[in-house]
């Protein structure tokens, strides 16, 4: 036996070893982060999520996710029979906000057309319509719209409003033209909705868009795999060898933010050539954020996956915090026209600061210096959350 | 003979549940140490807390001279564990995962690579050697699963119910190895639901509701309670059990 032992004692001596190589650095971390690479490469799943969710969810969700109104229904009742009248009726048609579904000879025909879905919105051109604009230089239309999906009856009956406003400024400035003394004609109505009914949603959610796929990727992906791993014991296996908790989770991060990169940059290329989109500000600056950005999801998804120990709760839990996340980030509604107290707390979603951000440099060409400040936030979320991480990481039950 | 665990009143509660209650046992250096009881006796608890896994409630234990309490990273460097469940990664290789573990371990690399070959080649595993693992039957996967716990040579493998599932063929190919082990002055604690397992062991410690109800050689067991078989021994000391399955 005792020559068995001393032949040991050559091959490993525990403290030669430990003075050569410390398991509780970084020594390690090489070996694992092998580990998780192999093991990601070999995940047809993961891979098939990294390219198909950019993909589908860029390609659908900005058409969806948009509050852009094309094809309200337009019933018109025009009981002036005027070429003023049919001008109006041209001019609205083609501004390509309206499709001209119905003309009716009475009001109640056409809110017949209403009650049956067919219309959205109600034109009614009196009569003397282009009479009164010569005489008086003003006249009265009568605009009404379904008001059952509020967003598309408000938004329609302000278009409508809008193309009127514009109609009148045209009739204005032929008069004027014509005579200077002419009082200017104008129609009775002020739109009541000051916006540009040219804006296009979609460039405004693409950006946000990107970073909400973004931040569910880092997110989820580092906490389903360690709580998968826990499921399987494996994790348990990891907890008896002297390795550290950073080494750990370090091997849990990297991975991951490398794939944030990936798909970030899936992103742009898919909306490069969908949408025909590029940044007006400069990628590095975005990637700089994106860095940071992935980071502190990463950093939730190693808190949840330290509390859950299954991946129905993991899930469950990393849902809860992303999609109150993605409602606090300004990504649907701008945070300016929500409660004071939804305000307040909308500073507490790392999405916010991100979106708001991505949106600047992408849309406005924004520079570093006038986004440090959202940067400085980011960069408290994530070292917030990845210090909460490695204090929770237990490597004991 | 020196001891490798020395164990003294080690207690566990979970809430009001006395999981562990007060057990003291030694385990000396190259011996096989037979770790029984019903389900529910309190093994696999005992088992994680000497591994550093669990924190104890009350008591002392010394694994490999160092305390599982306060040490607990020394303690992890100088033993292996085999868990219940297969705990390699089913989605490496084998060669991957005995990397893996050789490397955190902190096993030096060229080793790795030498030592990888021996294995594979004692084991009959060389054209398996780029098999994921998952593909492996169990038996295999038990065998790499104990050979890459002692690859970095530890003084002490704990194995918890290493061959569950297997025919007794396999069992015993299993404990060829275990044997091999303890040729090289590697101390096993193992526990086991087998009796034919624990007529192996050098020394068997019997656990019933938390507590050590009897410790000693199979033989001296065998006598003590008037029985032909591990099997009667166990049947005779577990019937006293309040809290097994039956």
């Amino acid at each position: 036996m005792n020559k068995r032992n001393k032949n040991i004692k050559d091959i490993v001596n525990p403290n030669q070893l430990l003075s050569r190589f410390n398991p509780r650095g970084f020594g390690a971390l090489k070996f694992l982060l092998e580990k998780e690479f192999k093991q990601i490469l070999r995940n047809k799943f993961l891979i098939r999520v990294i390219i198909f969710l950019p993909l589908i969810a860029l390609s659908l969700l900005p058409m969806v996710a948009n509050f852009e109104i094309k094809n309200n229904n337009l019933a018109v009742i025009d009981n002036d029979h005027s070429p003023s009248s049919s001008l109006f009726i041209r001019k609205i048609v083609s501004s390509g906000h309206f499709h001209l579904v119905s003309v009716r000879q009475n009001y109640n025909d056409a809110l017949n057309d209403i009650e049956q879905d067919r219309a959205d919105v109600i034109l009614e051109i009196p009569a003397f319509f282009e009479k009164d604009l010569m005489t008086t230089y003003s006249a009265q239309v009568n605009v009404t719209a379904n008001a059952v999906n509020a967003v598309k009856g408000a938004l329609g009956s302000g278009y409508l409003m809008q193309i009127i406003h514009n109609f009148s400024n045209d009739l204005r400035s032929r008069f004027m033209a014509g005579n200077s003394k002419i009082q200017t004609p104008a129609f009775e109505i002020v739109p009541r909705y000051d916006f540009n009914p040219y804006l296009e949603y979609k460039f405004s959610m693409i950006p946000a868009i990107i970073m909400m796929i973004l931040g569910m990727i880092s997110g989820f992906l580092p906490a389903l795999n360690i709580v998968g791993e826990k499921e399987k014991g494996t994790i348990e296996q990891m907890n008896v060898t002297p390795v550290g908790r950073f080494p750990v989770i370090l091997s849990k991060l990297i991975p991951y933010w490398i794939i944030g990169f990936i798909v970030l940059t899936i992103c742009f290329i898919v909306v490069w050539i969908i949408y025909d989109m590029v940044s007006v500000g400069g990628y590095l600056e975005i990637y700089l954020f994106a860095t940071v950005f992935v980071l502190a999801f990463s950093g939730l998804g190693l808190i949840i996956s330290n509390y859950a120990n299954t991946i129905q709760q993991a899930m469950y839990l990393m849902f809860f915090f992303v999609i109150n996340f993605i409602f606090l980030s300004g990504l649907y509604t701008p945070i300016s026209s929500t409660p004071e107290w939804v305000q307040t707390m909308s500073l507490f979603s790392p999405l916010r600061y991100m979106i708001e951000a991505l949106r600047s440099i992408y849309l406005k060409g924004s520079h570093f210096g006038d986004l440090w400040t959202k940067f400085a936030a980011l960069v408290g979320f994530a070292v917030f959350f990845n210090l909460w991480a490695i204090l929770s990481y237990r490597k004991k039950a | 003979m020196e001891n490798v665990i020395e164990v003294n009143n080690l207690t566990k509660k979970f809430g009001s549940f006395t999981a562990v209650d007060h057990i003291s046992f030694e385990v000396k250096q190259g011996e096989i140490f037979g770790f029984l009881g019903a389900n529910g006796a309190g093994k696999t608890t005992a088992m994680r807390m000497l591994c550093g896994l669990l924190p104890s409630t009350s008591g002392k234990g010394l694994v490999a001279g160092y305390d599982i309490n306060t040490q607990s990273e020394q303690v992890k460097r100088n033993i292996g564990y085999m868990s219940q469940k297969f705990a390699l990664y089913e989605d490496l290789k084998v060669w991957e995962n005995i990397r893996l573990y050789g490397g955190i371990y902190g096993v030096p690399e060229p080793q790795i690579v030498s030592k990888t070959n021996d294995l594979l080649k004692r084991l009959g595993f060389e054209n398996e050697r780029n098999t994921l693992v998952n593909s492996l039957p169990l038996g295999w996967k038990q065998k790499l699963a104990f050979s890459v716990a002692i690859f970095h040579e530890p003084k002490i493998v704990f194995l918890d119910e290493p061959t569950g599932g297997v025919d007794p063929i396999t069992r015993r190919k299993f404990w060829e190895l275990i044997y091999e082990a303890t040729d090289r002055g590697i101390t096993v604690f193992v526990t086991t639901h087998y009796m034919d397992e624990a007529e192996y062991c050098d020394r068997v410690s019997m656990m019933v509701d938390g507590h050590i109800e009897a410790l000693d050689t199979p033989k001296n067991l065998k006598q003590m309670f008037h029985a032909d078989t591990m099997n009667e021994v166990f049947q005779k000391l577990a019937r006293k059990a309040q809290r097994s399955d039956s």
